[in-house]
C-alpha cells in the first residue's frame, strides 16, 4: 500500500482563506470566458431583426432624451460643444458601466442552474459579462466617432487631442470599477436579496451624482471652487467621464489629482470585491 | 492500478433547516437585536418547541470516509435523502463541505445534469463547445474530439440547428456525448442514463464501462436503477442518512439497500402485513406462511422448498387456488408457483396446508415470494382473496460443485439453471 499522506492534486476543504483566490485557475478557463462572451452577445440579438443595431439604438434614444430635456429645456449642457455629442459621450460610458454593474450583480442568481451543477471558477461569469458588454461599447463608440468626425469637419468646436490615446485606460478603469462593484453586490446578495432591489435605484442615483446628464460647470456647487466640488470629484466616475470628454471634445480642464484618486478607489473596490467574493464563492450555491 | 484516485476523509455537510437566516437583512437584524437584549427571537416559528426549531441543523452527510482506487467503477446507492447527491455536489466542487477533506487527482467530469450551460438559441455545434468548456475542456481539445462527439451522439445532420428545435432525446444525447468524451480522470454521473432510448442507454453504459476498464478512468455512478449499477460498477457503497452503511461487493450492497440483508425466520405472520392490492374479495385470508424442516427461510441449491400456509375462512368457499409469484429481491420476475384448486373451506375454518414447491433449478441468490389466494367469483371471473406483496424473502444457498464451481453470473445468465445440454451421441451409447 502507498503511504496515506500522499499528495493529491486537488484538495477540497471547508473554508477558503481570505487570500485563497486561485487566479491562476482563471487562465485555464480562458476559452470558457471567450465562449461565454460569444454566447452572451449572440444570444442577446438572436431572432431580432435589427440585431446588434440595438446596441446603438438604446443609447441613442437616451441621448436624444437628455439632449431635449437637460440640454435644451434645462440648459445643463456644456457651453461651447454641441449638446448632442456631449450627451452621447457621457451616455455610452455610463451605459457600459451600468450594464456591467447590474448584470454582474445579478450573475449568480441568474445562472444558478448552471453553477449548481458544475464547477468552474466562479469569477468566469462576471468577467465574461464585463467583456461581452465591451462589444456593445465598441459599436457605440464607433457610432460616436462618426458623429465626432462630422462635427470636427463642420467645425463645431470639438477638439479631440492626444489624450484620446488614453481611451483603453478609460475603458479598463470602467470595466474594473463595474466588476468590483458588481462582485461586491453579488457577494452580498447571495444571502440578502434586498440589495438587489436597490441596485437599479442606486445606479440611477449614482448617474445623477456623475456628470452624465449635465455639465459639471453648469452646477455652481459642483464646479471647481464650488462648495461640494471635492465631494463631487471623489465619485470615481466623474474624473473618468471628464477625461473622456476632455480627450474627445477638448472640454474643461483635467484635475489629475482626482483622476489618481479615482484609480485608487477603483483598485480598492476591485480588491474588496474579489476578497469578499472568494469568501462566499465556495458555499454560495447553498444560499442563492 | 492500485493508486488512490479519490480520498474522502470524514466529510460532513450541514444544512440549516428552514429558511436561511430571516431571508432578508431586516429579519436578520431583528433576530440579532432580540438576541443581544435576551428577548425572544421575533422570527422564530411560533409553537415550534420540538427538536427541529429554527437554526437546527440537518446533516446531509455525516462523517463519510472512503477511498476510490484508480480505474474503479464505484456505485453509490441509497434512498432519497440519503446524501448521494450532496456527496456528488461536494466532489464536483459545486459547494464546499462543512467538515473534512476531499482529495483527488486529475480532473473531474461531472454529469450531475446533462447539458449544463446549453443555450437554446445556439446551434448544436456552438453548444458542444460551450458545454465542453464548462466541463473544463480547452477549445483545442474540443476541436480534436468534435467529430467523435457528434458521431457518438448520432447527430451529424442536426449539428447546425439551434438546440431549441431539438427533441429532448436529441438534446440529451448530444449533451451526454460531450461529457463522455471529456478526457478526465474521474467521471461522476447522477442518473443521467435515465433518458434516451434503450439503444442509446446501452451505448452510454458501454462507454462508461470502457472508460473504467480499458482507459483506467475512475467512475462514480449514482442511480436507483440496480440493473445499471450491476452492469457498470465493480464496487458499491450504500448511503443511509448521511452515513456509509455498506462498502463492498455490488450484489451485497444492493441487498443491503433493499433492506433485505437479514434472514427470515421460519414462521412468518401474514395477518398484520399490509395488503397493497386494492380490490380483495372477502371470505378467506392468509394468516401465516412457514418454512418446514428449517429455522430460517433458506434452502440449498437443488432442493425443493417445503412450506405450509395458514388460512382463516369467514365464508364457505370452494376451489380456492394458491400461487406465489417468485421474484428476485430487486423485483425482477423469475416465475410463478401455482397450486390451483388447492382447498375448500367453511366459515370459521383455520387450515394449515403443507406444500412442496420444486424450485431446484433456481440458482443461488435471494428471492421473494408474493403469496396470493384466488378463485372464481359468481360471474365466472377471477378474483383475489388475498395478496401480499413480497411477503417472504428466502435464500437459495450455493453448494460445492454447483455449476462446476464456476460463478453463476446471475445478471447475464438469469435465475434459473435449466438441465444441462445432452450430447445425443453419448445418449445413444447408453
Amino acid at each position: 500500500m502507498e503511504s496515506s499522506n500522499k499528495k493529491f492534486q486537488t484538495v477540497i476543504e471547508p473554508k477558503n482563506g481570505w487570500f485563497d483566490l486561485h487566479l491562476k485557475e482563471l487562465l485555464q478557463y480562458k476559452d470558457l470566458i471567450l465562449l461565454f462572451v460569444k454566447r452572451n452577445f449572440v444570444s442577446m440579438y438572436k431572432q431580432t431583426v435589427l440585431g446588434p443595431l440595438w446596441a446603438i439604438i438604446q443609447p441613442l434614444l437616451t441621448t436624444v432624451v437628455f439632449t431635449l430635456v437637460f440640454g435644451n429645456i434645462a440648459g445643463l449642457a456644456a457651453d461651447g460643444v454641441p449638446s448632442f455629442i456631449f450627451y452621447l459621450s457621457g451616455t455610452i460610458l455610463w451605459t457600459y458601466f451600468n450594464q456591467c454593474l447590474t448584470q454582474t450583480a445579478n450573475t449568480f442568481v441568474a445562472n444558478r442552474q448552471t453553477l449548481g451543477k458544475v464547477y468552474f471558477p466562479r469569477l468566469v461569469m462576471p468577467i465574461s459579462t464585463v467583456m461581452s458588454n465591451l462589444i456593445s461599447l465598441v459599436i457605440q463608440f464607433t457610432f460616436m466617432v462618426i458623429f465626432l468626425v462630422y462635427y470636427v469637419i463642420t467645425d463645431q468646436s470639438c477638439h479631440p487631442n492626444l489624450y484620446i490615446l488614453m481611451t483603453p485606460l478609460i475603458v479598463l478603469q470602467l470595466a474594473i470599477l463595474s466588476l468590483g462593484c458588481g462582485v461586491i453586490i453579488s457577494a452580498l446578495t447571495t444571502k440578502y436579496r434586498d440589495l438587489a432591489m436597490l441596485v437599479t435605484f442606486g445606479t440611477q442615483l449614482w448617474m445623477y451624482a456623475s456628470p452624465i446628464a449635465y455639465d459639471m460647470n453648469s452646477m455652481a456647487v459642483f464646479a471647481p471652487g464650488g462648495k461640494y466640488h471635492t465631494l463631487f470629484m471623489i465619485n470615481p466616475i466623474t474624473p473618468i467621464v471628464n477625461l473622456f470628454r476632455y480627450a474627445y471634445l477638448g472640454l474643461g480642464e483635467m484635475e489629475w489629482i482626482f483622476y489618481g484618486i479615482s484609480w485608487i478607489i477603483t483598485l480598492v473596490v476591485l480588491f474588496i470585491g474579489i476578497i469578499l467574493f472568494s469568501k462566499v464563492e465556495k458555499t454560495f450555491m447553498d444560499t442563492v | 492500478m492500485n493508486q488512490t484516485a479519490i480520498k474522502i476523509e470524514n466529510v460532513s455537510k450541514e444544512y440549516r433547516l428552514g429558511a436561511i437566516g430571516g431571508g432578508t437583512l431586516k429579519g436578520d437584524l431583528q433576530s440579532f437585536w432580540a438576541k443581544i437584549r435576551h428577548k425572544e427571537d421575533p422570527n422564530s416559528i411560533i409553537g415550534d418547541n420540538t427538536g427541529l426549531s429554527k437554526g437546527d441543523r440537518f446533516m446531509a452527510l455525516d462523517g463519510v470516509s472512503f477511498e476510490v482506487k484508480k480505474g474503479e467503477a464505484l456505485g453509490i446507492i441509497g434512498h432519497n435523502g440519503a446524501g448521494k447527491s450532496t456527496l456528488l455536489k461536494l466532489l464536483c466542487r459545486v459547494t464546499a463541505p462543512s467538515g473534512g477533506t476531499i482529495s483527488y487527482d486529475g480532473r473531474i467530469a461531472s454529469m450531475l445534469e446533462v447539458g449544463t450551460g446549453f443555450h437554446p438559441e445556439l446551434t448544436g455545434r456552438e453548444n458542444v463547445y460551450m458545454n465542453g468548456a464548462i466541463l473544463g475542456m480547452t477549445k483545442a481539445e474540443i476541436d480534436k474530439k468534435f467529430d467523435q462527439i457528434v458521431e457518438f451522439a448520432e447527430m451529424e445532420k442536426f449539428i447546425d440547428t439551434p438546440v431549441k428545435r431539438y427533441s429532448s432525446g436529441m438534446y440529451v444525447k448530444l449533451a451526454f456525448s460531450v461529457a463522455a468524451h471529456l478526457d478526465s480522470e474521474i467521471m461522476i454521473m447522477d442518473e443521467v442514463l435515465a433518458v434516451g432510448d434503450m439503444a442509446f442507454q446501452k451505448k452510454c453504459l458501454d462507454r462508461m464501462r470502457d472508460a473504467a476498464q480499458l482507459e483506467g478512468r475512475t467512475v462514480l455512478y449514482v442511480s436507483h436503477n440496480m440493473n445499471t449499477i450491476r452492469q457498470l460498477c465493480n464496487r458499491c457503497i450504500v448511503l443511509s442518512k448521511g452515513k456509509v452503511i455498506f462498502d463492498g461487493n455490488v450484489e451485497e450492497a444492493i441487498e443491503v439497500y433493499m433492506g433485505q440483508g437479514i434472514e427470515t425466520p421460519s414462521n412468518v405472520d401474514l395477518s398484520s402485513l399490509k395488503r397493497t392490492q386494492a380490490t380483495l374479495a372477502p371470505g378467506v385470508k392468509l394468516t401465516g406462511i412457514n418454512v418446514l424442516e428449517n429455522d430460517i427461510w433458506k434452502i440449498r441449491v437443488g432442493e425443493k422448498l417445503k412450506f405450509s400456509i395458514e388460512v382463516e375462512a369467514t365464508e364457505n368457499l370452494t376451489n380456492i387456488g394458491y400461487r406465489s409469484r417468485l421474484t428476485c429481491v430487486d423485483g425482477t420476475s423469475v416465475s410463478v408457483l401455482l397450486a390451483p384448486n388447492l382447498f375448500s373451506c367453511k366459515a370459521g375454518d383455520k387450515l394449515t396446508i403443507p406444500l412442496e414447491a420444486d424450485i431446484s433449478q433456481l440458482v443461488p441468490g435471494r428471492y421473494c415470494l408474493t403469496p396470493v389466494l384466488y378463485g372464481v367469483n359468481q360471474y365466472g371471473g377471477w378474483q383475489f382473496y388475498d395478496h401480499i406483496e413480497k411477503a417472504v424473502t428466502f435464500e437459495v444457498e450455493t453448494k460445492p460443485g454447483f455449476n462446476e464451481n464456476m460463478e453463476w453470473e446471475q445478471r447475464w445468465w438469469g435465475s434459473v439453471k435449466l438441465p444441462e445440454i445432452v450430447d445425443l451421441r453419448t445418449l445413444g451409447e447408453k
